[in-house]
């Protein structure tokens, strides 16, 4: 992912027509001024409600803070401590690794198989990509009501499919590894059709002479897309699995609403699907207010997904490595 | 570009499955929703509409657990507070990085992609001491405010108005005298247009669908969220599940219209911020 700093040339302070002293002093002051005050909107709300927050979050985690207590006082790394050996934290962890695991490779084989059957001379081409889309304009909590249906133990629609196999009804909720498979499901349908339009853009940008000189020398259209298509758009898929990293490992609304009732933010009676933030947020609010451990859980959770997201970006270089210099441009 | 593929059968097959199990969700959403409540446990599962849709839109804007109708307006109130100011603050911010020089700018837009890389989502404790110290709980500021801005939107139209934005109009205008506001709102405003549109649209549905957040801060059930009010629904003791579904398929109609009217632009927004990122 290159972000490209230097767009076209910046527009240089205009030559000033002769005026009277004041309107001149004014508009230098407005060449000079004018940006910083155009930019600092951001800057100022995104430091009090974005970057502040964050920071906040490690000071209160070296506190014993919670919402009735009238002092907090400093205890250093106990709620740390404490919380590397909490069997609950842990739980969650492997949680929220499973689910993202079991939903992201497939999500991005999908989403690299669908691109590649967009980016072909289709009919009503702008209604297919809508198709594939539409998961994605959908509101979270009401999908996630919807699927938790779908995945009932006795009413079912999927179990209900599933007996027509052979298979005997699951029930979704109190499996755990169930629970990881029917949150994913719901994550990739969500994100599948997201990813294939990012993928299918890249695809686009590949020039066509190399699959037409691919082509002369032998080379059939499975051999093009894997020797080809996918090694020029790594940074695409870099990219996107990092972006799949910060949002899947923060999962929250899908299992939080996949559950129901009074044990739904501790994903059912025996956390069978409570991600990490869903454990921040049981700890952080209602019930227990303890806003000190809940900010021990974040910014582990922080350092969990930078850890992911380098080990992902690692292990995709080493995979594809050298295979672009197979392709010379 | 010269020629692409052509599309066989199996690729139109293909796609249609596809397309299938994408609608498939939204499209029985709205069936239980048109029906009785008892259509859950009938075997084989019913697929078409039913008449019962009135019937289940007047119960479920009378449950007094979920503050429905509170929620859709505020829900309403907040997505476009939110979009409008997003769209502002960016394009403002987004001119200013790729038309006007000035001190830093370059680090200052590294912070700005920075920024969009951070989850931010992690600061919601001190974000929720803070709302109490500013009395914002349960209030819709709490949930606005620190949505006003993203980077994303500001690196958004940044990148747009690199292209987008003639720099010898820009000139052209400073010589007749207009201050740089001015500028930005003659010039530059109207050549972002088409960027600002579908940075609105996407700004629109992601606050619309927002839950985190307002789950935590806005405590008082009777002034949710529409996304609050589901939750309030599928967490009740009683769960009658064709109300539940037409409460769900309110919550998604705006976003399923906005998307049927501006589909081809958002799509395209999409695709190209994937190009330059």
């Amino acid at each position: 992912m290159a972000v490209q700093l230097d767009a076209r040339p910046p527009v240089a302070p205009a030559p000033r027509p002769t005026r009277p002293g004041l309107g001149n002093r004014l508009s230098r002051l407005d060449t000079k001024y004018s940006p910083y005050l155009f930019i600092a909107p951001f800057f100022l709300l995104f430091g009090v409600f974005g970057a502040y927050p964050l920071a906040y979050t490690f000071w209160v985690s070296l506190h014993d803070w919670d919402l009735l207590g009238a002092e907090h006082p400093y205890i250093g790394f106990d709620n740390y401590t404490q919380l590397l050996a909490d069997s609950d934290f842990w739980h969650s962890v492997v949680n929220t690794l499973g689910i993202f695991v079991i939903s992201t490779v497939p999500q991005l084989l999908a989403a690299l198989w669908l691109a590649n059957l967009l980016n072909r001379q289709l009919r009503a081409r702008t209604t297919w990509r809508m198709a594939v889309l539409i998961p994605n304009v959908t509101s979270t909590a009401a999908v996630a009501i919807v699927f938790a249906v779908l995945f009932g133990r006795e009413f079912g629609m999927i179990n209900w499919l599933l007996d027509h196999v052979g298979i005997s009804a699951i029930d979704w909720k109190a499996n755990r590894f169930a629970a990881w498979v029917a949150i994913s499901t719901m994550v990739d349908w969500r994100w599948t059709g997201y990813n294939a339009l990012i993928f299918l853009a890249a695809m686009q940008a590949i020039p066509r002479d190399l699959y037409e000189s691919a082509a002369i020398d032998g080379a059939g259209r499975a051999r093009q897309f894997w020797s080809i298509t996918v090694p020029l758009l790594k940074p695409t898929i870099i990219f996107a699995v990092i972006i799949s990293t910060i949002g899947g490992l923060q999962l929250f609304t899908e299992p939080r609403m996949f559950n129901s009732g009074t044990n739904a933010i501790r994903g059912g009676p025996l956390r069978e699907s409570q991600t990490v933030t869903m454990y921040m947020f049981e700890n952080a609010f209602a019930p227990h207010y303890n806003f000190g451990y809940g900010s021990a859980v974040a910014w582990l959770l922080f350092a969990l997904i930078a850890v992911v997201a380098a080990i992902n970006v690692l292990l995709l270089r080493r995979l594809g490595g050298g295979s672009r210099k197979e392709v010379s441009r | 570009m010269t020629r692409l593929w052509s599309a066989s059968r199996l690729t139109y097959l293909a796609l249609t499955l596809s397309a299938v199990l994408s609608i498939f969700p939204i499209y029985w959403m709205f069936v239980v929703a048109s029906r009785t409540s008892d259509t859950m446990g009938q075997v084989p599962p019913p697929l078409t509409p039913g008449g019962n849709l009135g019937a289940n839109i007047a119960r479920l804007f009378d449950n007094t657990d979920a503050y429905f109708l509170t929620g859709l307006i505020n829900s309403a109130i907040v997505a476009t507070t939110v979009t409008i100011s997003v769209v502002f603050f960016s394009t403002l911010a987004g001119f200013a990085f790729a038309k006007l020089r000035f001190r830093g700018r370059n680090a200052l837009l590294l912070v700005i992609v920075a920024t969009m890389m951070v989850p931010t989502q992690l600061g919601v404790i001190p974000l929720y001491l803070l709302m109490t110290k500013l009395n914002w709980n349960d209030r819709l500021p709490a949930v606005i405010v620190p949505a006003l801005v993203t980077g994303f939107g500001v690196f958004m139209m940044r990148q747009y108005a690199g292209q987008a934005v003639s720099t010898e109009l820009i000139e052209a205008a400073r010589m007749d005298g207009c201050n740089t506001a001015r500028i930005y709102w003659n010039v530059v405003l109207p050549a972002l247009r088409p960027a600002a549109a579908v940075l609105g649209l996407l700004t629109f549905m992601t606050t619309w669908n927002d839950f985190l957040w307002p789950y935590a801060v806005l405590n008082d059930p009777e002034n949710p969220t529409v996304q609050l009010s589901l939750r309030a629904l599928s967490d009740g003791y009683y769960q009658d599940m064709s109300q539940v579904f037409t409460g769900t398929a309110i919550a998604t109609l705006p976003l399923l219209l906005v998307f049927i009217v501006f589909g081809r632009q958002i799509i395209g927004g999409i695709m190209e911020g994937a190009v330059k990122a």
